[in-house]
């Protein structure tokens, strides 16, 4: 009567609709933590999940209970020492009604953990980008692979079958398990001849004609295809496109570019990022950072430290170019470049630097971004920067004031381009 | 006594799963275990997860507080600070209950000794069980449930469905008869009859508000009476039935989770009764099976090993203590009654002289139709127990400075420790009593709640969100008042409902 059911094979995950659930509804909590989560990451390490925690006074569902405070008499294993009228200190910290009477209220004060999937945390990083659905969908997604030919096998779908190689095989079994049969037959038929010539007796004809029938037959029943000489196109998956991208973070460092303007930048420079890993294997990120003088510098003092002083953005165009002369010079490498900036700089420069870029840098590039971050008019380097984007579609500027409109840059990049 | 071997070594398959389980039914009969017939079904870990974030309902319906609990439980077993439970029963017939696939053979034989003859054969015998729910037609009610529930989301909006669960979910607690017995819940007449019910309760609610009082009446006031007539402790059902303004699906909800609560309401009051019977039973019949040579050594190893762990009591100065482990105490309770009615001691036949000496068997069958843990406690603690705890009550009281030993294992302390730790069992003692005082029908219609302090332990610091919650659910202002020592009621706490 009792009976046994395998469930392992039902869907696991039904708790998957609860979970986005109990996620939509902290979303302002969990957004919070994952920006918070951006600022602390390095741009190259977006596509983890994150760990998040929530105070779990947030989170905890109100129910009528008794608080501390009363009388309660409870009781408790393990005495060792204490006989009924011992008067015990009160510990510190108010833990009153010890252990188990205060059950009711049940968990501590520490905070909620838990971890945010990949997707979960990539969607809450796209919230405020105003990304297309379209966009996202391609970025959330896992690196594509591509199925190739890789020979064949001996097992597959019946529309993977390769008929030239089936038959070959078949051929050469037919071959192998018809060969004792054929011998033998050459052999009785060579006799019979001899018989007949040699007008042998009528029942050893009779017998050898019997022989040499049951040998065809033995021949004939060899079938013709069978299941062991089918072949299957094998088909493997390779992973996309194994090319390798260099790309360039230029950023102004200058007094002017505070806190919320670096962050704002670092938000382009992740997203350039991120879309790169869709397209490109591997990727290096030279970070340079610019005052008077451009430096290359490590990830954390790219936007952590703070310098004062005027602007040359020249130099650190000069630099990249370095870079690209010293490093990347092989066709191997597709650059890219990403600059962001107040759109201050040194009067006589602005032309400078549209010069370095029309010649130098934008012939190597695959695709140069300027984004001029917080400030409203137009700076001299704007101006040389758009009359070289009117005539160069690689480069693409754009004014930044909130994360809002980071993304807009990016479409030009992202549009699929004539092969 | 030479039977062979059922398995060696520690892989399970399906065949030994079913050869084990027609074994434990074998000796289960033989102790005269009456059980609902045993849904055994074999999950993943992850499964399990999602089994035990649904808080023991295998079709529950959807709500962000259970993806809550799902996080928790992976958090807690990703951390390893918890080994999954190996094991989870449901209290319906069949007995559904779920082994998981990483568990070794001997692990899967305990699971089913555990809970498809110790836990099934209590959910079908003990009277707060057979009077507080009905096996045969919970799956189905909570098929139901869910449905109608789903239908409601998509008719009504997710947010709105939201809303009005997390109320009743604060009212959970509050939304059990605790003295009459429910009608059997059935998913046919539930669909058949809400129909009707839909109508009739909005014409019964439009009744008790047809308030366009004459003029005579204003005046004299003489038709002043009371509503509701007398104090409702079922919050929940007061409000299905009362509030003014829900509408009829809405009604259909709060009924819903007022019908589960009351479901697992006979489940909050036997922990220790219900695991103590369960790992009772696991022992002995394996024990059983071991003494018929059905298993071997190494099998009685892990198993004693993994029962030593359940049942492990720290002392209250350990670092792992958490408060009574229920499973020790009924374990070691359920064998405590066996030893009296086996070999009583001169003390057990002055304190059970109706006990000591009579057949185990029926004895403990009579404990576990017949008590909760409350009275269980009150009923069969013994000396010798309290003495092998050495168990010891401590009384807190806010007007002292200090704690107080009030009784220890000695001829003075036997009976208070044992009074307290009853006490400490009883529902009623833990959870605040509120009830539904009165309702203004002729001001603002608001509802008013009276706490009856026990204790003079004051209300947690999550009461006024609860009112919140309850000033959604009905419509209108909610206070509550408390009574003071000379049992004047003083206001405490109101809300209004957000709109």
């Amino acid at each position: 009567m009792d009976s046994i059911v395998d469930r392992r094979l039902n869907g696991r995950n039904k708790s998957a609709v609860n979970r986005a659930r109990f996620v939509r509804r902290y979303q302002d909590q969990l957004k919070r933590a994952v920006a918070d989560a951006i600022s602390k990451r390095s741009i190259k390490d977006l596509e983890r999940g994150e760990r998040v925690d929530l105070p779990r006074r947030d989170i905890r569902e109100p129910v009528f209970h008794h608080g501390g405070g009363g009388y309660r008499e409870s009781v408790h294993p393990g005495n060792k020492e204490y006989s009924a009228g011992d008067r015990l200190p009160r510990p510190a910290g108010g833990a009153q009604g010890r252990g188990n009477q205060a059950s009711d209220s049940g968990e501590g004060e520490d905070d909620f953990s838990f971890v945010l999937s990949r997707e979960e945390f990539l969607n809450f990083f796209f919230e405020d980008l105003a990304l297309p659905d379209l966009v996202k969908t391609e970025l959330t997604r896992l690196p594509r692979y591509k199925s190739v030919r890789a020979g064949f096998t001996t097992s597959g779908v019946p529309t993977n079958i390769n008929v030239i190689r089936s038959l070959k095989s078949a051929a050469a079994r037919r071959q192998v398990l018809q060969a004792p049969y054929r011998t033998r037959l050459k052999g009785v038929e060579t006799q019979r001849d001899a018989l007949v010539v040699g007008r042998g007796r009528a029942p050893e004809l009779e017998a050898l004609d019997e022989e040499i029938a049951r040998l065809k037959r033995r021949i004939r029943a060899v079938p013709f295809i069978d299941t062991i000489d089918l072949r299957y196109n094998h088909r493997i998956k390779q992973p996309q496109p194994t090319t390798q991208a260099v790309m360039f973070c230029l950023m102004d460092v200058s007094g002017s570019m505070d806190q919320g303007r670096k962050e704002i930048a670092k938000r382009f420079f992740a997203l350039l990022y991120l879309f790169l890993t869709r397209v490109y294997e591997r990727i290096d990120v030279v970070f340079i950072r610019h005052h008077t003088q451009a430096a290359e510098v490590n990830e954390e003092e790219f936007f952590s430290a703070r310098d004062t002083g005027g602007t040359v953005v020249s130099s650190a165009l000069m630099l990249m170019q370095e870079i690209i002369a010293a490093r990347y010079t092989s066709a191997a490498w597709n650059i890219y470049g990403a600059q962001a900036s107040d759109g201050d700089n040194w009067h006589s420069d602005s032309s400078r630097c549209r010069e370095l870029l029309e010649q130098e840098i934008l012939p190597h590039v695959q695709y140069f971004a300027y984004v001029q971050v917080g400030a409203e008019e137009e700076q001299g380097l704007w101006q040389q920067y758009a009359a070289t984007s009117a005539a160069h579609p690689r480069l693409a500027i754009r004014k930044i004031n909130t994360v809002a409109d980071i993304y807009p840059v990016f479409r030009q990049l992202f549009a699929k381009k004539p092969a | 006594m030479t039977r062979q071997l059922l398995s060696t070594g520690s892989e399970w398959s399906f065949e030994l799963i079913d050869k084990y389980d027609r074994e434990l039914a074998r000796i289960a009969a033989d102790f005269k275990l009456d059980t609902y017939p045993n849904q055994i079904e074999v999950v993943t870990a992850e499964q399990m997860m999602d089994a035990y974030a649904s808080v023991g309902m295998p079709i529950g319906y959807q709500h962000w507080s259970y993806g809550k609990e799902y996080l928790a439980v992976e958090n807690r077993y990703r951390r390893g600070q918890m080994g999954l439970a190996y094991e989870l029963v449901i209290n319906s017939n069949p007995c559904i209950a779920y082994l998981m696939e990483e568990n070794t053979m001997t692990m899967q034989a305990l699971v089913l000794a555990h809970a498809c003859y110790g836990h099934n054969s209590f959910f079908k015998s003990n009277y707060l069980f057979r009077a507080w729910t009905t096996a045969d037609s919970i799956v189905d009610y909570l098929v139901f449930a869910r449905g109608f529930i789903g239908e409601c989301e998509q008719r009504y909006g997710e947010t709105a469905i939201e809303e009005l669960l997390d109320s009743c979910h604060a009212l959970r607690n509050y939304g059990v008869d605790r003295y009459k017995r429910p009608p059997q819940l059935s998913v046919e007449r539930e669909t058949a009859r809400r129909r009707e019910r839909d109508e009739y309760r909005q014409a019964a609610v439009n009744d008790i508000w047809r308030t366009l009082p004459t003029r005579d009446a204003v005046q004299d006031g003489a038709s002043d009476e009371r509503f509701p007539a007398e104090p409702q402790e079922n919050l929940l059902y007061f409000i299905e039935k009362h509030a003014p303004l829900l509408e009829p699906w809405q009604r259909e909800i709060v009924r819903i989770v007022r019908k589960l609560a009351q479901y697992f309401y006979p489940q909050r009051q036997t922990q220790v009764m219900n695991e103590g019977w369960a790992t009772f039973w696991h022992y002995t019949l394996l024990n059983r099976m071991y003494d018929e040579g059905l298993v071997d050594d190494s099998f009685m190893l892990e198993f004693l090993t993994s029962h030593t762990n359940v049942i492990a009591q720290p002392g209250f100065d350990h670092p792992y203590y958490r408060g009574v482990n229920p499973y020790a105490l009924g374990f070691s309770m359920m064998t405590d009654i066996r030893r009296i009615c086996e070999t009583p001691t001169p003390e057990d036949r002055q304190w059970f002289p109706d006990l000591a000496g009579t057949p185990w068997l029926g004895a403990l069958d009579f404990a576990m139709r017949n008590f909760k843990d409350e009275s269980f406690v009150a009923q069969y603690l013994s000396p010798k127990l309290i003495r092998d705890l050495r168990l010891f009550s401590l009384i807190d009281d806010d007007r002292e400075d200090a704690y107080a030993v009030s009784a220890i294992h000695d001829d003075n302390g036997y009976r208070r420790i044992r009074r307290a730790l009853a006490e400490q069992y009883n529902l009623g003692s833990r959870e605040p009593n509120i009830q539904v005082n009165a309702v203004d029908r002729r001001g603002d219609r608001s509802l008013t709640l009276r706490h009856i302090p026990f204790e003079r332990r004051p209300l947690g610091e999550s009461t006024g969100d609860v009112l919140k919650h309850i000033a959604r659910l009905w419509g209108f202002p909610v206070r509550l008042e408390t009574l003071d020592v000379n049992n004047k009621p003083e206001l405490v706490g109101h809300a209004h409902p957000a709109n």
